[in-house]
């Protein structure tokens, strides 16, 4: 099988380059794209990339292959292959470090502005925090994230401002926080997202449905978000 | 937060808010113009009768401030996605801004026959 993967290694080349691999695939078995990038990487070993988990959990491997953003790991070739080729890119629109791995810098910035974390200012209880099973229910769909950054570099909107829009993957986080039963800064959680870039930018394109690995729907958890700013706002 | 100058209000609530509403005063306008025109027979007489009445040209002046807002929105969008340096994105944007100044002042005078 015809593998083309995009190479770039600052200290030696000008310029990226899509360099052809043929690569041997063992009669039927439908391996991982991260098994053929193994593959590659034991004939040459300067070929760079992210893996860690190699179960769909970390989220380190997270590329472009053949057009669509994923998770390398769980993604199978039968899935991303066609004619008998395979195009690997970096994720989209975050600088190139090297070869397929891409500077986060940007994406963990954004994560950070929506306080990826619980606020409460009460006493804290003897022992914990206690929630009914109906108001842990509305973080599902939320807290699976795994902030593998494939939704944000499939959105264009992120493309154009990801220095001002948050992005599907932070602003899925941020109403992962204003869903909490146990969180007491939704107020300033919405102040600071009422701006027209951190959450409008969204133009509703749904890219980040179709590629998050984990199923997870940030469009609809951005529509949540325009509707408490409306309500209080209202 | 993000601060933000040249947009419609101050806010990204209020600029959502007032693209849906305008959308929705537009849509009206269209389908209202396009029943008449389906309906009635239009020639100067009709024409001239439909925008002789208060209720149409303040309809008509509606609609004008809408398309206003909901373009200043739209293209402050557009603008600010593709227009990264910051003297040609000010400078399309203050031309956008003068059109539809200019369209709406002209609007109402030809509304009003003044």
């Amino acid at each position: 099988m015809l593998v083309s993967l995009y190479r770039y290694n600052p200290e030696s080349d000008n310029a990226p380059y899509m360099q052809d691999v043929e690569v041997d695939i063992p009669e039927g078995k439908d391996l991982m794209v991260l098994d053929v990038l193994n593959l590659i990487k034991e004939r040459d070993s300067s070929m760079a990339y992210r893996r860690s988990c190699r179960e769909g959990v970390c989220g380190s491997d997270g590329m472009n292959m053949n057009g669509t953003n994923g998770l390398a790991c769980i993604t199978p070739m039968s899935k991303v292959v066609k004619k008998n080729k395979l195009v690997l890119r970096p994720l989209p629109g975050l600088p190139v470090i090297r070869d397929l791995v891409v500077d986060m810098s940007l994406f963990y910035k954004q994560y950070e502005k929506v306080m990826p974390y619980l606020v409460n200012d009460t006493p804290a209880p003897a022992i914990e925090r206690l929630q009914t099973p109906e108001d842990r229910e509305k973080l599902d769909g939320l807290y699976e994230c795994i902030l593998c950054a494939c939704c944000s570099t499939a959105c264009p909107s992120f493309w154009w401002n990801p220095d001002k829009f948050i992005g599907p993957s932070g602003l899925l986080q941020a109403y992962r926080f204003l869903a909490d039963s146990r969180d007491t800064a939704q107020a300033e959680r919405l102040s600071n997202l009422d701006d027209p870039f951190s959450v409008f930018r969204c133009r509703g394109i749904m890219n980040c449905v179709s590629v998050c690995p984990k199923g997870l729907n940030p469009t609809k958890a951005i529509g949540h978000i325009r509707n408490l700013l409306l309500q209080r706002a209202t | 937060m993000v601060s933000s100058v040249t947009n419609l209000g101050r806010s990204g609530v209020f600029d959502w808010l007032i693209q849906r509403v305008t959308a929705y005063v537009l849509a009206l306008y269209t389908l209202f113009l396009l029943g008449f025109m389906v309906f009635s027979d239009v020639n100067y007489e009709t024409w001239n009768a439909l925008f002789s009445q208060t209720w149409f040209r303040i309809f008509t002046l509606l609609a004008l401030l809408s398309i206003g807002a909901h373009a200043w929105v739209g293209l402050w969008t557009v603008t600010t996605d593709y227009i990264k340096a910051m003297a040609p994105r000010f400078l399309v944007q203050a031309l956008c801004g003068l059109t539809m100044f200019v369209y709406v002042i002209w609007g109402i005078q030809i509304l009003w026959g003044l």
